[in-house]
């Protein structure tokens, strides 16, 4: 990627008056180019993924279990089969079980058969579950999956909404009143960002839930669904309240911190002094000549913060038993459900590498000094 | 090296810096006292939980001094045994019949000065007779003087009678028995009259050898500095256990990934070209390498030893975004006076990279490392808390998955969760703190702001 950015830097700078002309085909070839690297990225880390699973036989196994299922059902819904006896059935079965096996390359070498499951598994074609069905009641992992996507989706946007304006509006505030005792409290609080999510939701749970009996302990919805959408969604906010928080406090006091840091390198510039000397007035002076250039840092920090957030998901998910991804990770492991485990090894690796992807563009979008395949990264 | 120890000189201008030290080190010292106090294998045997070790002990009862908090005393557990001879509480007598029978009066005396009943009591009894089996009778002498007979009866060699499965002594007391024992018959509801109480066991043994010790076991409802879990196990062995595994876990993973992250960037800038290229390409992989799935992935399906984990965390760590910081350094110090006057008088490769590159970015290194070091303490908790904890190894995740799958903070049992989770927090702000003193320290551009 870095190769084709630099060439098209080159361009750009060789022909400045071309510029807007080419910004659709340079804004193209970057995506593309990005979209290749990461899509590289992704395909190495699945086949990683199903070297370290299958390294104990686990996929074999998963893959001769479905063959076996699939063959013996065939059998017996075979009427010619029906009149043999059961041990000459079952030779047959064998036999069959055998073939299939080898069609499907089950005998082939394991590097071979890694790549077959690769491709298996970049399409989410992963069979069926060992225990867990999804609400529909399929078995389909692929279904499992997709059906837990949108609470999960849900937890991580709204958490990083929240952690987005609440770090600007709070670090702004902050750099604002440097020195005072509100500014000292947030510097000496920025350490508790070393405790993860659920450490959190645990103290929530305790005070909001079982001690002051204010908010559910976990799950989305109330018991009974509510039918009607307005219900729905109050219920949807009340239960949202806590992971939200939990998920949000695990972040917010370093990258606070981190942000009030760079405010106020960047206040202490000339052209602030400048701009004040203008008589610029404040709130002008902050979105200008602070805000403006400090944004790119502070998307490259928020970048690893909602990297951090899909890492954190598994286990806040587990602690507030809301039904996403990470909760059907967790009840995966304790069914020891393979297909499952996989699949959603593969859809994190998906989502990590389409957060990469996103804030790639946003970075570009805020600021003016890089544009998309400039080549200038942080 | 004689920088590094003056910065750490400067340290002692930092309060919180010195307060975090002094814990780290205490913590320490408390790890290597647990590892002599508890051997490894007898920490692990006592984990396992087996009746034998914890038939004393209440199930799930608070620690004692959660009653310095509350208006209404909750009862302590306690054990008595007959074979304490020096124990004012119990006293035993042994007197010979004319028929070559012995008859032995086992009496405890205890004050029960608490606002609840226990969960229960029981009677431990061990006697090693041949054929012909003791009889034993239980009488209760409560401190307004009443006298109930509890029960007679024969008993095997090892016995244990149980006060509140008796189910006839219910009936006698019209109540159940646990607050039949202790109620005050004066009050309207059941309320524990509180005073010196006395538990008679007489024994009748009809053989010359035979012996009867008899141990009065009471499950209160707290016990200990720690309290207990659902299977009677004292926390205090997995909270005092958590330590050094926590203080371990986090160190060498904090170590060994920083030093290698430090040495595959050195090499990637020292050589350059496709190996640099490389260990970019593999960087971009590892970041969107799910790393906790990857983790639960190896913990589900191999091993769950802690050791295996640890391992496999510094694996997918190496290659993490440290890498970008180091190289974006060592590209400026690659570039140096000093480097090409090594090159120049023939320094290997090695040496150039592990004596005068590496070196250069400890500074850096040092509060990084400390900072890493909570986030491995609750790697560790975390996969505990997802149920992939070491099956044998008693740490602090451990304490709280036991916890929260037993409903504790649906049942109020606030201390099974809160003494692990405040170890947690103490041990990581500690480091967390540290880090942060020792970032100002070694990177003085940080101090102003």
């Amino acid at each position: 990627m870095t190769a084709i950015a630099q060439n098209d830097l080159e361009q750009v700078e060789s022909k400045p008056k071309k510029r807007t002309a080419s910004a659709f085909q340079r804004v193209f070839k970057y995506s593309a180019a990005r979209l290749a690297s990461l899509l590289f990225s992704v395909i190495v880390a699945i086949f990683l993924t199903i070297i370290i699973a299958n390294m104990g036989g686990y996929v074999d196994e998963l893959r001769m279990g479905e063959i076996r299922e699939t063959v013996v059902q065939a059998a017996r819904a075979n009427v010619a089969y029906r009149a043999l006896p059961p041990d000459q059935f079952q030779a047959l079965v064998e036999t069959q079980i055998q073939e299939q096996a080898h069609v499907e390359g089950l005998d082939r070498p394991f590097l071979l058969r890694a790549l077959n499951y690769m491709k298996n598994a970049l399409t989410l074609n992963l069979g069926n579950a060992v225990r867990m069905t999804s609400d529909t009641g399929s078995k389909q992992v692929r279904l499992i999956i997709l059906e837990r996507l949108p609470p999960t989706l849900l937890l991580w946007g709204v958490s990083g909404f929240l952690l987005f304006f609440v770090e600007i509006g709070v670090a702004l505030s902050l750099s604002r009143q440097y020195g005072s005792w509100l500014d000292k409290l947030f510097v000496t609080m920025a350490p508790l960002s070393t405790t993860p999510g659920w450490f959190f939701g645990i103290f929530l749970i305790l005070i909001f839930a079982s001690f002051l009996r204010v908010l559910p302990f976990g799950g989305m919805v109330d018991a009974p669904v509510p039918d009607n959408t307005l219900d729905y969604s109050l219920s949807l906010a009340k239960h949202l309240i806590l992971p939200t928080l939990a998920l949000t406090l695990s972040q917010v006091f370093l990258q606070i911190y981190n942000w009030r840091t760079f405010f106020l390198i960047y206040s202490s510039e000339d052209y602030v002094e400048i701009a004040k000397a203008k008589g610029l007035s404040d709130k002008a002076i902050e979105r200008n000549y602070v805000l403006r250039p400090t944004l790119p840092s502070i998307i490259t920090n928020f970048a690893l913060t909602l990297i951090a957030l899909w890492l954190g998901g598994p286990i806040t998910e587990t602690i507030f038993n809301w039904p996403g991804l990470g909760r059907a990770f967790y009840e995966a492991v304790q069914f020891y459900d393979t297909p499952v485990i996989l699949g959603q090894t593969v859809i994190y690796a998906y989502l990590l590498a389409f957060t990469v992807f996103l804030l790639d563009y946003l970075y570009a979008l805020v600021d003016p000094r890089v544009k998309i395949g400039g080549g200038s990264q942080p | 090296m004689k920088e590094i120890l003056r910065s750490l000189r400067e340290l002692k201008q930092y309060p919180s810096a010195v307060a975090s030290l002094i814990l780290i080190l205490l913590m320490v010292g408390a790890s290597v006292y647990t590892i002599f106090a508890i051997p490894y294998k007898e920490a692990i045997r006592l984990w396992r939980g087996s009746e034998e070790d914890w038939y004393k002990y209440p199930k799930q009862a608070a620690p004692i001094w959660t009653n310095l908090f509350s208006s209404k005393k909750q009862p302590v557990s306690f054990f008595l045994n007959s074979e304490e001879t020096d124990n004012p509480h119990v006293d035993k007598q042994v007197e010979t019949r004319a028929d070559g029978s012995r008859k032995i009066t086992i009496t405890y005396t205890f004050d029960y000065n608490y606002d609840d009943f226990p969960q229960d009591m029981a009677l431990y009894i061990n006697s090693d007779y041949d054929s012909k089996k003791p009889l034993v009778s239980v009488t209760w002498v409560t401190p307004d003087e009443r006298k109930v007979n509890v029960a007679s009866f024969s008993i095997l060699q090892r016995d244990v009678y149980r006060f509140s499965q008796d189910e006839k002594l219910g009936r006698i007391l019209r109540a159940e028995p646990m607050i039949g024992l202790f109620a005050d018959p004066a009050q309207e509801l059941p309320t524990p009259l509180k005073g010196q109480y006395q538990m008679i066991v007489t024994g009748s043994v009809f053989e010359p050898d035979t012996t009867l010790e008899v141990e009065l076991v009471t499950h209160g409802t707290l016990y200990g500095l720690a309290g207990t879990d659902f299977k009677r196990r004292d926390l205090m062995v997995a909270l005092a256990w958590g330590m050094p595994i926590a203080l371990s876990f986090g160190l060498l993973a904090a170590l060994g990934t920083t030093i290698t992250t430090l040495v595959i960037a050195a090499i990637g800038v020292w050589y350059g070209g496709w190996v640099d290229e490389a260990i970019q390409r593999i960087t971009e992989v590892n970041s969107v390498l799910p790393f906790l799935p990857i983790l639960i992935m190896i913990g589900t399906f191999y091993s769950r030893s802690i050791w295996l984990i640890l391992g496999a965390t510094i694996l997918l760590s190496i290659f993490g975004l440290g890498i970008k910081n180091f190289r974006a350094i060592f590209m400026q110090i690659k570039e140096m006076p000093y480097i090409e006057a090594a090159r120049s008088y023939g320094a290997s490769d090695a040496r150039i990279i592990l004596y005068y590159l590496t070196p250069r970015v400890i500074p850096l290194l040092i509060p990084q490392l400390v900072t890493l070091v909570p986030t491995y303490v609750f790697l560790e908790a975390s996969l505990a808390v997802l149920g992939l904890g070491d099956p044998f190894i008693p740490s602090w995740g451990k304490i709280i998955n036991d916890a929260r799958t037993n409903g504790a903070l649906y049942e109020g049992l606030y201390y099974w969760i809160l003494e692990p989770a405040a170890l947690l927090l103490v041990t990581s702000l500690a480091f967390a703190l540290l880090g942060f003193a020792l970032d100002r320290v070694f990177n003085p551009r940080l101090r102003d702001v």
